[in-house]
């Protein structure tokens, strides 16, 4: 069996008119830590998206563990074990921070849904002292941390974080970048979409760059982001 | 993000629950007394008003399992309602069957119906769900006005049969403790949802659907049980209505009040408890019955409006949502 986890292949997704992603091929390995970069509007979200089911991508295929993802739904892609964050937090307003956790837990059928394993999931991110809160009663950063909480408690493969670090404080992004690494070193790849640079290059072992829909390059951080292209799509000419 | 039409009540620290079993018991408990409370006035007025009040208990209960639970407002509860009435119509004439018989087999036609529509409007929400359920109200009472079988138009009558099942002094007894078995059940089933991972499930898809599906909840599954369930539970609220008036003709049995009432009941109680339907659906069917007795039928929508209107304001989360802030 192979060690590529996921597989993009040929990847395209059209609104109307508009090409938001065309022709992406991407591979991750298990285990990886890649960054997924690129100028607001570059088709990272979308690219998120369509790997989660949310759209359904017009072109191309996604293979997870070597099984097609055609078809499915995104809940049928979070129980095979692919588990994403929202870009901004979601969380269930109605529940608990704990029955948050309990949502995956109880639908994910990859684990027990006991309470126990809820704050479990609650520990791993630092959340167990507000358990029995309501999610308004959060700060941002323990948003982010509840849907870090809730993605892993599908016990995922593969986490995509879309915009983890978005607004938070340098200490915020320490915490949440401290997260990801034990994540991974748990044997969690991750994929990091992120704007905040410190933290995308400290993270990913690999950076792939969307721009206008497509795959400008893919490689070790320091040579992507030496790279012309990458540059001017940041900084323009 | 999609937006829930009712806003979801903030919860507090979980608190030691009653298990299914004791909770059930004590739903059969409670449904006995109120039976033998109500043998014990012996008065048809008391069991016509109890009747009334707890029909209106098993329509909010089933209507907020959707409209509560799941965050779907159902503006065609009068739709199923009157489709439980229509089932007892129709079955009783071709196959001169009793009530009880009626009231499981309205449950079927009532489910089936729930899960049609759910079928049907899977991809809405919001509004466009809201005035889906009102079309099938519409649709289905053209189709009862069209059916000369039940009556068409003109309606049909419905006689209670000499022989009083059970040893209840009059049929009006039986029907009101049959009404009161169905409520304490409607109570029970909805209950047992709320605190079970179905409840978990529908909670979330309430919240953010998209994130309830990325958190490996089957939304469209969970909506189509729950348009089921409460298709079912609303047609058994209805079923025993030509029986309690002898009488039913599609521009009552299709009435607004029926479909007002089904959603300011769970509303002025609270949406995100067994217990606010409960509360609404008493509070409010007996202030109508008071009304109707004191001063004119006529009042009873007014007196819906003004109550809906105070509560939207006042208590957004309804009396449940007034108690647990204060706790």
């Amino acid at each position: 069996m192979s060690d590529v986890v996921l597989r993009a292949h040929a990847v395209g997704k059209r609104f109307g008119g508009f090409t938001a992603l065309s022709g992406i091929d991407l591979e991750v390995r298990a285990g990886e830590r890649l960054g997924l970069i690129g100028p607001n509007g570059s088709g990272k979200s979308t690219f998120t998206n369509c790997l989660a089911g949310a759209f359904a991508n017009h072109d191309g295929c996604f293979t997870f563990k070597e099984a097609p993802l055609a078809g499915l739904k995104p809940h049928q892609r979070a129980r095979q074990g692919l588990a994403r964050t929202f870009q901004l937090p979601r969380p269930f307003r109605g529940l608990t921070v704990a029955e948050n956790v309990r949502v995956p837990l109880s639908f994910g059928g990859r684990g027990a849904a006991t309470m126990e394993a809820a704050m479990a999931c609650l520990e791993s991110v630092d959340l167990a002292g507000k358990a029995h809160r309501m999610p308004k009663d959060l700060t941002q950063v323990e948003l982010r941390r509840l849907e870090l909480a809730r993605a892993t408690a599908l016990q995922p493969e593969l986490l995509i974080v879309d915009e983890a670090m978005a607004g938070l404080s340098h200490t915020e992004v320490d915490q949440i970048l401290a997260l990801l690494f034990r994540l991974n070193e748990g044997g969690t790849t991750i994929i990091m979409i992120e704007h905040v640079m410190r933290a995308v290059t400290e993270f990913s072992q690999r950076l792939a760059v969307l721009v206008a829909g497509r795959k400008i390059a893919d490689g070790p951080p320091a040579d992507v982001l030496a790279l012309p292209a990458v540059e001017e799509a940041y900084l323009g000419r | 993000m999609s937006e829930a039409i009712i806003p979801a009540l903030p919860t507090q620290a979980p608190r030691r629950r009653l298990g299914h079993a004791g909770f059930w018991l004590a739903a059969t408990a409670a449904a006995a007394i109120l039976i033998l409370a109500l043998r014990g006035m012996g008065s048809e007025y008391a069991y016509f008003a109890a009747t009334f009040v707890l029909q209106y208990v098993v329509l909010a209960t089933a209507w907020n399992i959707l409209g509560g639970y799941a965050g779907y407002v159902n503006f065609g509860a009068a739709a199923f309602f009157a489709a439980g009435a229509y089932t007892t119509v129709a079955v009783s004439k071709a196959f001169g069957l009793s009530l009880l018989p009626c009231i499981g087999i309205a449950a079927l036609v009532g489910g089936a119906l729930g899960l049609g529509t759910g079928i049907l409007t899977l991809r809405l929400r919001g509004a466009y769900f809201a005035i889906a359920t009102l079309c099938l109200s519409v649709v289905l009472q053209t189709f009862i006005v069209n059916w000369s079988y039940v009556g068409g138009s003109r309606g049909a009558y419905i006689l209670r049969p000499r022989d009083v099942p059970l040893g209840f002094d009059s049929y009006g007894g039986y029907l009101c403790a049959v009404v009161v078995v169905l409520a304490a059940a409607a109570i029970a089933i909805a209950r047992s949802i709320e605190v079970s991972r179905l409840g978990l499930g529908l909670a979330a898809l309430r919240d953010d659907e998209a994130a309830a599906e990325a958190a490996g909840v089957p939304t469209l599954r969970l909506k189509l049980i729950a348009t089921s369930i409460s298709g079912a539970m609303m047609a058994v609220a209805g079923a025993p209505l030509p029986y309690l008036g002898s009488y039913i003709e599609p521009a009552s049995a299709f009435g607004l009040s029926y479909a007002v009432n089904a959603i300011a009941m769970p509303l002025i109680g609270g949406t995100a408890s067994w217990a606010g339907p409960l509360i609404g659906a008493v509070l409010l069917a007996s202030l109508q019955q008071a009304a109707t007795v004191t001063i004119s039928s006529a009042a009873n929508l007014l007196i819906v409006g003004v109550v809906l209107v105070v509560f939207v304001c006042v208590a957004p989360h309804g009396i449940i949502g007034l108690f647990r802030r204060r706790r």
